[in-house]
Order: structure tokens, then sequence, then C-alpha cells
């Protein structure tokens, strides 16, 4: 007796042919299936009066995805793509309401995987009650993209009165992390590098909607964004950047699971830097930091939320120790160069 | 009618010049006037004057402060005949002159501090116009107490008679100041309320109950306590989170410190030098200094007062304080009254404040010097700063000229003319404090010589914070400035230890060793075990150490273990898992390893001061984590030089072509026996052959004679001095003396990189 051949993507199921219709009908129709999906034309049409309702501006992100490994403690590139997007999208106050989703597929890719990452994907989406209302699919040759790329784009409508940005944000404000630093990129790095640190480490990826949903009624909220590549750090640089403040952060007050914490001292990285998929960085006014923080406490996804610092003049990101001195934080890059001489 | 006018230039204005001129003149019977200009000073006399006799009589019997650099003689039309000698009003022009370092209180007002029937007894800002501060409190040029943090003290009827009596040595001392006009100085409990009583009575009860006191001093904050209570030195180790870091002590005067420490004669010159600097000396066994002043090492820093205030205290306290830098944990030197409450109130017990304040921050030097009077500066600042040092004669003007030194013991520096000055030690820039200071010290000393940037020169370090302030500072600046020049970091050694010894550019190559932890490198790649042939113009490695691998960025530097794990996988990559545990107990082997293997925060370096870690760890010295930088090499220099003889056993760091051969070197290490001392010995000795034959291969192979030595590695006395011997008189030996050869000398040599290669 012979094994079962591994059903596997070929060049076929982006020809346009049967075998691509199949692959639509069979994964992507039955699991995504919504209304607008499924009138299987060029192009979502979307219901404009029902969006005006909610508000007068549209929020529309786009992100792509590329992860390896592609499946990981905590999630994978699925739920990777719905909430990296969603999040982005989130975080100028609305909620992610659709979503388009393109796969480039490597030629040879497991169906039985490509299927799980589907079904991840759309598990997502319903529990965020997001709709994926068009799609595409386009197979490249073997070695052309590594397994799965998935681009995703989402759109969602800004409440009335929020006008969250990074040019709200003025000296005095507070700084607050939704929850512990690094999760994403910790657990990607020990898988991806064969580290075998054991430990419980997760990625953290998770909607943060629920999260901005708690914020949205509190005054005194500045601006939120999502902390992913370039962690925390990237993300203060971005304000600092576009609003001439400096954010100083206090290692102290800075949550960090002992596993993360082991991972950045056996390979001197710091927590700050590494990636999240579901943590959100909010300055808010000094007298809504209090609300804002046991708002995200309540929450299955804040309830590690902290004050990890204020806005000051320096326009420069910097870490407060333990002892009082100030560490000046550049820009995280890939490839850190030692400087003590 | 026809005269003369003497243009002088050099270190001429604040330090009693023009009355020491005038003075002159009543002896040899002169007539004319004396003035300060932008440009110095100028004297200007009738055409019976003998020049001759006034340029020697300049020379030889020229105030302590001062420094000429030059004098021009011209022919000068008097509109009418002078009558007698006077000083005239000061011309303003263009200003090209120096500022002048503090200087330690002079012997004569010493002796007044002291006289209970002086004006001025006890009183802690006494000085004159061969003493005092300059640097720290002077705003702008000319240098005049309206340019100074004195502007806010009016003179007394008293003090202004001496003020503006020629014969009076504080003629035109502008600091001048006494108890009725001048300074005062109180003193405050931690939470910062008054304490009402005297205060010097009250800091030396302090210290007599082993309190911890801050003092604000002439250029910073210290800390000082008992130095012959270790109780009371562990309680301000405790506080400051200091265990380890050496403490400088401070005595009376020469006489107390022979009582605990060693002193030959050119240590007790220096001590007692203007310059009052940090001295490292040997310290005496049984004396009654504390044992953990310097922990694990064979030298401890001590100096004399430097100026009235500490004088009192070391005078009347009749025992050793400990006198170190009043900062936080982190933090640099605090500068003002508030900030020091703030950021010492929970290390210090009291403060002793004044009102005088800190135009600029400048720590303690910290200096040695051998037993042949050679010189060398670890910490350049209070004493030294702003001296400027003299191009030599073949380089371009080099007025505009701004480097920004390195990253870690940061100092800038700036041209100015035929000069350069380098700026005062100012620490690690990863610190946001230290960036202020940085980035306002900059701005002063531009201010100040009134210099309009025309070349900013940085190291090339991508990620110093003082190349990417320059970029800024380039972006924001006018068109006029040149494209930035990036200058290698040891090149920008090397050259500094040229200028420094007035290399000429038509003088050619010379190789070099430049040893130290880290610098970057061309191609990416990371230096600081460099065997270089080079010149202003360019530079080639030609070898030096092999290369290794270290996991875990800065974090390398900090964790000596790491250097050792570091050379052992590098070097004996056939030993075993279970002797690498041995070596190296309890540490993550499999996950090092795998980081190592996917260069995950992993860097392949060449650094001499790494290697120095890996021995020093492999002995177990402050293995798992430094305090301070150069902590494992400083005790395990001290631990060499503790050893009374070498072992029989012979060491050798073999040498293949122009590199250390450590692949040879390591097991033999790790199979040689003997006590840690007599290895540890042993270890500087084999390197310093190694080092020597590099040299010999070199120089035979490009018929160069001259060797610089630099990096912060040669501040290692032991190995410097056997290096020295094994090369004898082979070479010519280049050392750097008045800059460090450390990251702090960086910025000189960037200036006079820049200045040659821009010529061309
Ligand atoms: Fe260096
Ligand atoms: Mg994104
Ligand atoms: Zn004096
Ligand atoms: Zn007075």
């Amino acid at each position: 007796m012979t094994d079962p051949v591994t059903e596997r993507v070929t060049l076929a199921h982006g020809s346009g042919g049967q075998s691509m219709q199949k692959l639509i009908d069979e994964l992507f129709m039955r699991h995504f299936k919504n209304d607008t999906l499924c009138q299987q034309e060029d192009q979502a049409r979307l219901p404009l009066k029902a969006l005006a309702e909610m508000g007068g501006e549209l929020a529309f992100s786009t992100d792509s995805f590329v992860i390896d490994p592609i499946e990981f403690p905590g999630g994978d590139i699925g739920k990777l793509a719905v909430y990296g997007t969603a999040n982005d999208v989130a975080m100028s106050g609305a909620k992610p309401l659709y979503l388009s989703c393109g796969f480039i597929l490597e030629e040879g890719l497991e169906l039985a995987t490509l299927a799980r990452i589907v079904v991840s994907m759309a598990n997502a989406a319903n529990e965020a009650g997001i709709q994926i209302v068009t799609g595409d699919t386009k197979v490249v040759p073997k070695g052309a993209a590594d397994k799965v790329f998935i681009n995703t784009s989402g759109i969602g409508v800004i409440p009335p009165g929020i006008q969250w940005g990074a040019k709200q944000i003025q000296p005095g404000d507070r700084i607050i992390i939704s929850g512990t630093l690094g999760d994403h990129g910790a657990t990607i790095l020990n898988l991806r590098e064969g580290l075998g640190l054991d430990g419980t480490m997760r990625s953290d990826c998770q909607h943060l909607y629920p999260l901005v949903e708690a914020l949205r009624p509190i005054a005194g909220v500045r601006a939120l964004r999502d902390a992913t590549r370039g962690g925390v750090n990237a993300v203060l640089h971005e304000f600092a950047k576009s609003s001439g403040c400096g954010f100083q952060i206090d290692e102290a007050a800075l949550p960090v699971t002992p596993e993360v914490r082991g991972i950045c001292e056996l390979l001197g990285l710091e927590a700050v830097n590494f990636a999240n998929e579901g943590k959100l960085v909010a300055v808010v006014a000094e007298q809504a930091a209090e609300a804002a923080l046991s708002a995200l406490r309540k929450l299955p996804g804040g309830t590690s939320a902290a004050l990890m610092g204020d806005v000051n003049s320096s326009g420069q990101v910097t870490i407060k120790n333990t002892f009082g001195g100030s560490r000046w934080l550049d820009l995280p890059t890939s490839e850190p160069m030692p400087r003590i001489c | 009618m026809q005269g003369f006018e003497l243009q002088v230039k050099g270190k001429v204005q604040g330090v009693g010049f023009r009355p020491f001129v005038w003075q002159l003149a009543e002896r040899l019977q002169l007539k004319g006037e004396v003035l300060n200009c932008g440009e110095g000073v100028m004297i200007r006399v009738d055409q019976t004057a003998n020049l001759a006799l006034i340029k020697q009589a300049l020379q030889q019997q020229l105030p302590p402060l001062a420094r000429i650099d030059s004098i021009d003689v011209r022919s000068y039309d008097w509109p009418q005949p002078p009558a007698g000698f006077s000083i005239a009003v000061s011309q303003s022009s263009k200003m090209d002159t120096q500022v002048v370092p503090d200087a330690a209180t002079c012997p004569e007002c010493l002796a007044e501090l002291l006289d209970s029937t002086d004006r001025r007894h006890q009183y802690p800002f006494i000085n004159c116009t061969h003493c005092g501060p300059r640097f720290t409190l002077i705003e702008a040029l000319p240098y005049d107490r309206a340019n100074t943090v004195m502007k806010n003290f009016p003179l007394c009827p008293a003090c202004a008679a001496e003020f503006k009596n020629p014969a009076d040595r504080r003629y035109h001392a502008q600091p001048v100041a006494c108890e009725n006009c001048g300074p005062m100085v109180w003193m405050v409990n931690a939470a910062g309320e008054k304490i009402t009583e005297d205060w010097l009575t009250q800091t030396l009860a302090a210290l007599a109950q082993g309190q911890v006191v801050a003092i604000k001093s002439v250029g910073g904050f210290h800390l000082a306590c008992d130095a012959t209570n270790a109780a009371a030195v562990q309680l301000l180790r405790e506080r400051k989170r200091r265990q380890y870091k050496p403490l400088a002590v401070m005595a009376a005067n020469i006489d107390a410190v022979k009582q605990f420490a060693v002193v030959h004669a050119g240590q007790q010159a220096l001590l007692q030098s203007r310059i009052a600097p940090i001295v490292l000396l040997t310290p005496k066994a049984n004396s009654d200094i504390a044992q953990n002043l310097a922990p694990n090492l064979a030298e401890v820093g001590v100096m004399l007062p430097s100026n009235p205030l500490q004088h009192l205290i070391a005078h009347y306290f009749k025992k050793p304080v400990v006198m170190t830098s009043g900062n936080g944990s982190g933090l640099p030197p605090a500068l003002d009254n508030n900030t020091a409450l703030n950021q010492l109130s929970a290390i210090a017990d009291s403060f002793v404040l004044h009102n005088r304040s800190i135009v600029q921050r400048c720590d303690d030097s910290l200096m040695r010097v051998s037993e042949q009077g050679q010189v060398e500066v670890l910490r350049r600042s209070r004493g030294l700063t702003p001296d400027a040092l003299n191009l030599p004669e073949d380089f371009p003007d080099a007025e505009g000229y701004l480097a920004y030194g390195g990253d870690l013991k940061n100092a800038f520096a700036i041209g100015k003319g035929r000069q350069i000055i380098v700026s005062q030690y100012l620490g690690d820039l990863a610190n946001l404090e230290t960036q202020q200071q940085f980035k306002a010290a900059i701005a002063h000393y531009l201010n100040l010589y009134q210099l309009p940037v025309r070349q900013r020169v940085v190291d090339c370090h991508p990620g110093y914070f003082s190349r990417q302030r320059a970029l800024l500072d380039h972006q924001h600046s006018d068109s006029a400035e040149q494209p930035i020049v990036e200058v290698q970091h040891h090149h920008a050694h090397i050259a500094s230890c040229l200028v420094e010894n007035g290399w000429r550019a038509d003088q050619g190559q010379v190789l070099a060793l430049a040893l130290d932890g880290l610098g970057y490198g061309d191609h990416n790649e990371l230096w600081g075990g460099e065997l270089v042939v080079a010149d202003y113009q360019g530079y080639r490695v030609l070898g030096g150490l092999p290369a290794v691998t270290l996991v875990g960025g800065d974090t390398a530097a900090r964790q000596p273990w790491r250097s050792f794990y570091a050379h052992l996988r590098t070097f004996m990559p056939q030993l075993s898992e279970a002797k690498l545990n041995l070596l190296l107990p309890g540490k993550p082997l499999k996950q090092l390893d795998i980081s190592m293997a996917r260069g995950l925060n992993s860097h392949s370096v060449r650094s001499a001061g790494r290697l120095f870690d890996a021995v020093a760890a492999s002995l177990g010295i402050a293995a798992e984590q430094i305090e301070y930088e150069g902590q494992a090499a400083c005790e395990l220099e001290s631990l060499a030089s503790a050893a009374q003889r070498r072992l029989a056993t012979e060491l050798t760091i073999p040498v293949d072509g122009l590199s250390l051969n450590l692949a040879a070197f390591w097991p033999a290490w790790l199979q040689h026996k003997g006590s840690k001392a007599e290895r540890a010995y042993n270890f500087h000795l084999a390197l310093a052959v190694a080092l020597a034959e590099l040299v010999r291969r070199a120089k035979r192979q490009t018929q160069i004679n001259h060797l610089v030595l630099t990096g912060g590695v040669f501040h290692n006395a032991l190995l410097t001095s056997l290096l020295k011997a094994q090369l004898g008189s082979e070479c010519q030996l280049l050392e750097h003396q008045y800059y460090s050869c450390g990251d702090g000398g960086l910025a000189l040599g960037q200036i006079a990189i820049a200045l040659i290669q821009n010529e061309k």
C-alpha cells in the first residue's frame, strides 16, 4: 500500500481554469462566505447609507503578510493577516468592517496547510465581526514565493468626534502599553532560529478593536498605534517625528514575560524593539491616564496594560533606567551594531 | 613719534599678564602702555626701549598661569610721546585669545585662607590672578567680570581697591571676592532644609560621623566621606550602587598623601601642579585608608585640594576624604543646587551649597606619571581644559572645524586659527543628560570663541549619537559648510597621537598599534586589535588580532564571560561540550552556539579589549558583569602587577605573518599553571612579546621606524611598559600624553585628519 499523495497547490490552481474555480469554491467561498462575497462580482458592493450613519470618515488601510514560520504558537499567517490590517484600521477609532484579501501561493504548498490558514482567517474574521468581501489568488512557481503571502486591505468608519493622531500629542501626556512586550517577535525568533527555548512563549496576535472601543469614551486620548514591526520603540519614534515631542519610557514599568526577558538577556536585545501583533501604544492626557488604564485592564486583551512613560519636549526617545539615568533609544535597526569601545 | 608695538599671543588674558608687564616696565623704566586686545595683549613702547631685553624678560618671568605662543614686533607711531607707562583701556576687536583652565589655589592664597588675621581667613572663594576658576565661570569673551558668573557680585570697596591696583596680586582678577561681596556657602540636610550652624563645622562633624556629604565644587558636585572609615565608604557605595568603581581620595597636602601612598618626584610635582589632578598612586600597605576605595585594583586615585573650599575641609578634617564625582548612578555630575538636591538626596546626608553658578561642567582630571616622568592623561578635564594644542607647522588653518569625537568617554574639539581646543570630558552619550551637556557645551564653545562652523567631523559608526547629532546640525546649518568628513575610529586614534606629538603632514607614514574595545572599521567590520600603517591622509591595516564572533551586541562588552565563550568557540572548536561546561558553568551553551551560528545579534570583532576580558574571565575576574568600563582588564592588570616573579613555564602567543595566533595561544593558556597573579602577569608578558614581534616584522616589511601606541588598551601601564621594554630602541615611539589614548582623544585626531584630507 502507498501513502495517499499529499495534495499540493499547482500552477493550475492559479490558471483561471477549473482547478482554480474548485479551490475558490471549496476553500475560500466556503469559509469566508457572506452575502457580499457570494455575489461573486469582480468587486465588493458595499451599502454607503449604512456606513454614512456610522460617521463621516472612512478609515482604510492595507498590509502584506510574509512570515516564517507560517504557523506558530498563538497564531498563523492567516490570523495575522486579518488582525494586522484590522488593527491598523482600528487605531483611528474605527470598528473594522470589511476586508479584502489577496493570496500569493507558492507552487507545492500543501492544500491542507492552506486550508488551515483559510479556516483560521475565517475564524478570526468571524470573532471580530469582520467580513472578507473580496479576494484574489495567484500561484507562482516554486521558489518565487515562500509558501504563502497574504495581502489584506480593510475599511471601517471613524465615529464622529474622534480625531486621534500623533499631532495631538503634547508634552506632559502619559504613554500606555496595552500588555506585555515582544511576545510575537520573541516567539517567532525562537521558532525560526531553532533556539529551542522552552517555556510558554506565544504570539500575542489578537484583535485590538475591543480595547479601542473601551478607550473611545475617554476624553483626552491623543493617539493610538499598534506596535508591530520595530516594536514599541518604532512607534515612539514615529510619534516623535510627527509630534516633535520626546518620549521617555521607564524600564522598570515595562511589562515583559519572563520568557521574553530570557531571550532578551541571552541575545542582548531589547524587548522594546521586538514585534508585537496584539499590543497598542496609547498616548493620553495626564488626567485621562487612570481611566484609560482601568478601561484596558478590564478586557481580556488588556489585563497587563501599564503606564510606561511620559511625553516631554526633548524630541527624542529615551528609556529611564531603574537608577534614574536616561538612555537614548536609537531607531530600531535589523542589525544593531555594538558601540561600546 | 616712532616706537614699537609687541603683539603677544597665547594665554595672556586673565592671568595677571598686564600688571606683570606694568611691573616689568617700572623696573626697566619703559615708557608706553599695555592693553588687552582681541588677539591677546599689546605692548607699546617708545623707540628707546631695548626690545631684546623685554622679550627675554617676558618669556622668563611669566606669571604662573600665562603662556606665550608668539610675540610679533611692529613699528608704531605714537600720536604723542608717552610720559610714563600705563595700563590702557582694552580695545575689543576680532577675538583670538585663549580661555585659561581653572587653576588650583596658589600658595599665597592658601596662606591667606588659613591666616586668622587675613580678611579672607576661611573664605571659600579666595583667588587671585595666579589661581582660581576661569573656564568654569566664563560666559563670554573678553574675559571681564561682566562676562562671568561674578557679574552678580559687585565688588566691595576693599576688593575694588585690590582689583584696580596694578601692584596687587588681585589686579584685574575677575573672580576676586571676599566675605562682604562674594558668593557664600551654606549647608542643607537631605530634605533641603537649611542648617543654620557654620557650614565648615557641620561638614567636619558629618564626615567624622561617617556620613556622606555632597559638595558643590568648581566644575560640578562631589560626594565626600571619611576615606579612613570603611563603613562610610561602603555606605556611599551602596547608595551610589557602585560596588567596584574606584573612588578618589583627597588629602590636605603632600605629607598627608605620603602617609598612605608611595609618591615619587614626578607624582609629587603633578599632584602639586596648578592642574591638581587625581593622580594614580600605589597605596602603602597597612596605611589607615579604607580597603574598599579601589577594590581589586593596585592603584588608588589621589588628589590635593584644588579649590579653597576643599582646602578648608581637608585642612581641618586632618584625614583623607573620599572625593568622588557627585552624580546619581547613570547620570553625569550635577551642576546646580536643585539638580543636586533632586538627584543626590538618596545618596548624601547633607549638602554643601553655594551661590556661584557653574557655567561649564569640569570633572577632576585623572592622570598617571611614570617614574621616568612620562605623563599620561586618562580623563582630561579640570586644569587642562580648554588648553589649546598648536598645530604642526605644515597644517592649514583650523578655524571653524568642529569634531564630535566618539560616543563613549566623549570629548569634542574645535579648531581656532592654528590651534585645536579639545573640550572637557563628557562621558557616555548614550545617556540623555550627557547628550544635553554635550549639545550645550558645543554651543557654548562656538559662542565663546565666536566660531561659525565651516567643517564638521565625525566617527564613521552609524549608531553613534555624536554622528547623528552632527548630521542633524549640518542639515540645519547654512550652506557655507563643507560636507561632513567621516573619520575611521582607529585612524582618528592614530592621528590624535601624531598631532599631539607635533608630527607634520610631510613626515609621512608611521606604524601603529591601535588596540581598544571596538570601533567601526571599513566594510562594515568592527575593529579593535589593529596593526596599521598610516599617515594623516589614510591608513592600511597590516594585521593584528584575529576576529572572534561575539554574541549579544553591547552586552558582550559588559559580560566578560561572553568574550571567553567567543574565544573558546572560535579558537578551540574541538573543545567538548563537557569541557566547555566546566569552563563556563551554568551558561546556555546550546542557545549561544545556535545564536553564534545563525548570526543572531552576533558580530565578528577584532578586539584587544575583548581578549583581555576573555583572559580575565578565564581566571574568574569580573566574569559575570562589569560595573565600569574596562573593569575586567583593570583588575587583571592589577593582579598581574602583584606578581613578584614570572613563572619558569613559557607562555607564548605565536605570530603568524602579521597576526597573533590565538588558536595556538588558547590551549596553552588553559594548560598554563601558576597562581592567578603569575598567570595574569605571564599573559601580559606574552602579549607584549607577541606585539613586539608583530611590530618588528612590520618594520622590516615597510622600513618604517616610527611606532604609535594608541587605543584605550594602552592605559594598561603594565602592558605598555612590557611592550616598550621588548622593543627597546628598535622603534621611535610616539605616545599620547596630555590627551587620552582612549576615546577621549578621538576628536583631536578627527580634526587633524579632516584638515589634511581637505587640503588635497
Ligand atoms: Fe577606541
Ligand atoms: Mg500594519
Ligand atoms: Zn591665588
Ligand atoms: Zn569684597
